[in-house]
């Protein structure tokens, strides 16, 4: 039976389907929708299902439950695997118990991403981690799957990298049997196992490549790495999402070339590759973001045809996500021919007024800004980091001038006030100073400097689509749990100057603004009113009686 | 249809119902038994800013997006938000367009928007009062997108018979309003 699933959707389908026992999460799009799915269905099929405070802690409870022998998926967005990396390299070298995978989605043309333009692929080598890469919702689920089957095999974490158009895909995806779960697990302990200590660590090191070794001779075989296409001299070789836009241009042209599509971005198939291109007079590796698949062909075709002309990142961009107008070109260049543009509007030059995302109506945030901008003394410095109060930097409010990532709303204040003078006031979300905001609170007080921090408590994790965080008193699951209180954590960091106000008092707001702007200490103001999207849903599900 | 495949680019604003409505057609298809691929936005984007979604129906679908200059059909859930449909357009993609305005802090003139539309589409151009007539008719601005869908699909503007849309509606949209939205769907029926 098939039915139609978007990416996210098949990757939790296949996880279910793989007989999933533990998953641990932290929302970020466009990997948001594998969390909340399973914070509706986890009770259902007997799995357990966390929304961590961070990336890393996600990573974390998911190794814990995989050394205890429990079947795990952890589920992120690319920049949560920076933030998790410190757990995951090591987590490589210890191996798994209970199989695990890891689902990092990227976002290439950075459609949700206020960071950078990120490429996980890189993760593969520093980790030395197994990396497989779906191009359709479809092969999202049994690539799933497949991460699972090659984990139990070699006790490896795997990845499945993703990009926004493979999480936000549709298609009609074959559904199979879900296999039961259970959540019982137990640690035995094993020290040479767990315990990543020298002179032990470098053992362990030789042994993750050892093993490494030995799936790359599974790849050469894998049906994942496929060669599709007819005979001829000049050949492409691709993965992920990129494959289906070469599809699409050859369909267009009528050409049937020789292509070699990997599902394996580690280990790469080498020999599979080595005798792809042996025949060949030239190759074009579609790729998108950073060209190291093209790397490596490199190195591989000087061993067996140093003629081969190698074409990539010559023919196509570095930066931006691909489609069929952006591979079409390429292929036609590289085969002499002219690529027939399809757009008909000639001279596409008009100017259509940019409708920015904004605040919602009611947003409790709308009255934070307003109130600092009234306030605000020429010249003051605003910061900010990752949520909806990104949205600051966007008209009509323009009050943003610096963005770098989760919690960076703080900690750059803080060097900042370090060394001058200059009035600074920075927000942050409830869910980024649970996230990585409390260390850079910790050291602004214990380092002694005075920015003003405003935390924008909307009681959720408003801009992924409203996941629950620690502040809510519910967890994934929707269990109730402790309520943690922002102030109480502010104060025992050590900070002397905390109000909770609701920003809707906006007189007592900007009247502590003033104040506290002044102050020789570190202040905070805790901005606390709930998302009125939410707020709206919560009044609505209560008429529905639900 | 044969081998070629039917695309369609929905345009409009975040909150506008863009990906429910692409979930119905994209069901509506399977049930005629079409292959389907589709490609949507979240997170960020869909903050009240623009957004578009893509649809592609036929035997055999590859890619999820709509390539330039290739959209059978274009529809418009907002009236400013059709021009940056244009460049999916060529000279027979129909453009089925809501004539409702969500303005913004330097728009442009509804005036000068019409002067573009019809300086830049030289082909069928239907413009319907689609939230307006939802409003009037059920209170709620934001059931024009169904309306919209159901009237192509009562015109023929899409490979699918109204019957697979009504199926599709009953499928995707949550019970609580699904007889809200099957009453915009019977208003299209009944549209001129």
């Amino acid at each position: 039976m098939k039915k139609i699933l978007l990416g996210n959707e098949a990757i939790v389908q296949g996880a279910l389907e793989a007989g999933v026992n533990f998953v641990s999460a932290y929302p970020g799009t466009p990997s948001s929708e594998i969390g909340n799915i399973f914070g509706d269905i986890a009770k259902k099929h007997g799995v357990y299902f966390e929304f961590s405070t961070n990336e890393k802690v996600a990573m974390e409870a998911s190794i814990g439950a995989s050394f205890s022998g429990l079947k795990c998926l952890v589920a992120m967005k690319n920049f949560g695997l920076n933030v998790a990396s410190e757990a995951l390299i090591p987590f490589c070298y210890t191996g798994t118990k209970g199989p695990t995978v890891i689902i990092v989605a990227d976002d290439p043309s950075c459609w949700s991403s206020g960071q950078s333009e990120q490429n996980t692929r890189a993760f593969a080598y520093l980790a030395h981690i197994p990396m497989l890469e779906p191009s359709d919702a479809q092969e999202a689920k049994d690539f799933t799957k497949l991460g699972f089957e090659i984990s139990e095999k070699y006790n490896l974490p795997v990845i499945i990298r993703i990009t926004t158009r493979v999480a936000h895909q549709r298609m009609p995806v074959e559904i199979g049997t879900i296999k039961k779960s259970s959540t019982k697990g137990k640690f035995v302990k094993d020290v040479k196992k767990y315990v990543t200590m020298p002179p032990r660590v470098l053992e362990m090191k030789e042994e993750l490549l050892e093993k490494m070794d030995k799936l790359g001779g599974d790849a050469e075989k894998s049906k994942w790495n496929v060669l599709t296409g007819g005979n001829g001299k000049i050949g492409i070789i691709t993965s992920g999402v990129s494959y289906l836009y070469i599809k699409e241009v050859l369909d267009k042209l009528g050409l049937n070339m020789p292509t070699l599509k990997l599902g394996f971005f580690n280990p790469l198939p080498r020999k599979k590759i080595s005798s792809f291109i042996k025949g060949l007079d030239k190759v074009l590796i579609v790729e998108e973001l950073e060209g190291w698949l093209e790397k490596e062909v490199n190195i591989l075709a000087k061993q067996v045809n140093p003629e081969l002309k190698i074409h990539g990142k010559d023919v196509l961009p570095i930066s931006r996500e691909f489609n069929a107008d952006i591979v079409g070109p390429a292929i036609a260049k590289i085969l002499g021919k002219k690529w027939k543009k399809s757009l008909e509007i000639g001279n596409w030059k008009l100017e259509i007024p940019k409708r920015y995302p904004r605040l919602c109506e009611g947003c409790p945030y709308w009255f934070v800004f307003s109130a600092v901008k009234e306030v605000a003394p020429e010249g003051t410095i605003f910061g900010g980091g990752i949520g909806c109060y990104m949205l600051a930097g966007f008209p009509p409010h323009g009050i943003q001038d610096y963005l770098l990532c989760m919690g960076s709303s703080i900690g750059v204040a803080h060097g900042i006030k370090k060394n001058s003078k200059q009035k600074l006031i920075t927000f942050i979300g409830d869910g980024s100073f649970f996230h990585a905001g409390i260390p850079a609170l910790i050291n602004t007080v214990y380092n002694k400097s005075n920015p003003l921090i405003i935390i924008m408590d909307n009681r959720i994790t408003a801009m992924t689509g409203h996941q629950p965080n620690p502040g809510m008193g519910k967890t994934g699951m929707g269990e109730n749990s402790e309520e943690i209180l922002i102030e109480d954590i502010v104060k025992a960091c050590g900070v002397k100057h905390v109000r909770v106000i609701d920003p809707k008092n906006i007189s007592e707001l900007k009247a502590t603004i003033k104040e506290f702007l002044d102050k020789k200490e570190v202040s905070v103001i805790v901005s606390k009113r709930i998302c009125a999207l939410w707020e709206r849903r919560l009044k609505r599900s209560e008429k529905h009686g639900k | 249809m044969g081998n070629k495949t039917f695309n369609i680019v929905i345009t409009g604003t975040g909150g506008q119902g863009l990906i429910t409505l692409l979930q119905i057609v994209a069901e509506a298809a399977t049930i005629e038994g079409f292959d389907v691929k589709t490609a949507e936005l979240h997170g960020l984007s869909q903050r009240g800013g623009s957004v578009n979604t893509h649809i592609r129906i036929g035997e055999k679908v590859y890619s999820p997006l709509v390539p330039l200059g290739s959209a059978d059909l274009i529809l418009s859930l907002e009236y400013l938000e059709t021009l940056r449909a244009i460049p999916y357009s060529n000279s027979k993609t129909t453009f089925l367009i809501n004539c409702y305005s969500l303005p913004f802090v330097g728009t442009i003139s509804e005036k000068e928007i019409d002067r573009r539309l019809s300086e830049l589409i030289k082909s069928d151009k239907i413009i319907i009062a689609a939230s307006e007539v939802c409003r009037k008719e059920l209170g709620k601005d934001v059931l024009g997108g169904i309306y919209l869908i159901s009237y192509a699909a009562f015109k023929g503007l899409l490979p699918i018979k109204p019957e697979s849309i009504k199926k599709a509606i009953a499928r995707i949209i949550p019970k609580k309003y699904l007889d809200i939205n099957q009453k915009a769907y019977k208003l299209a029926k009944y549209a001129n």
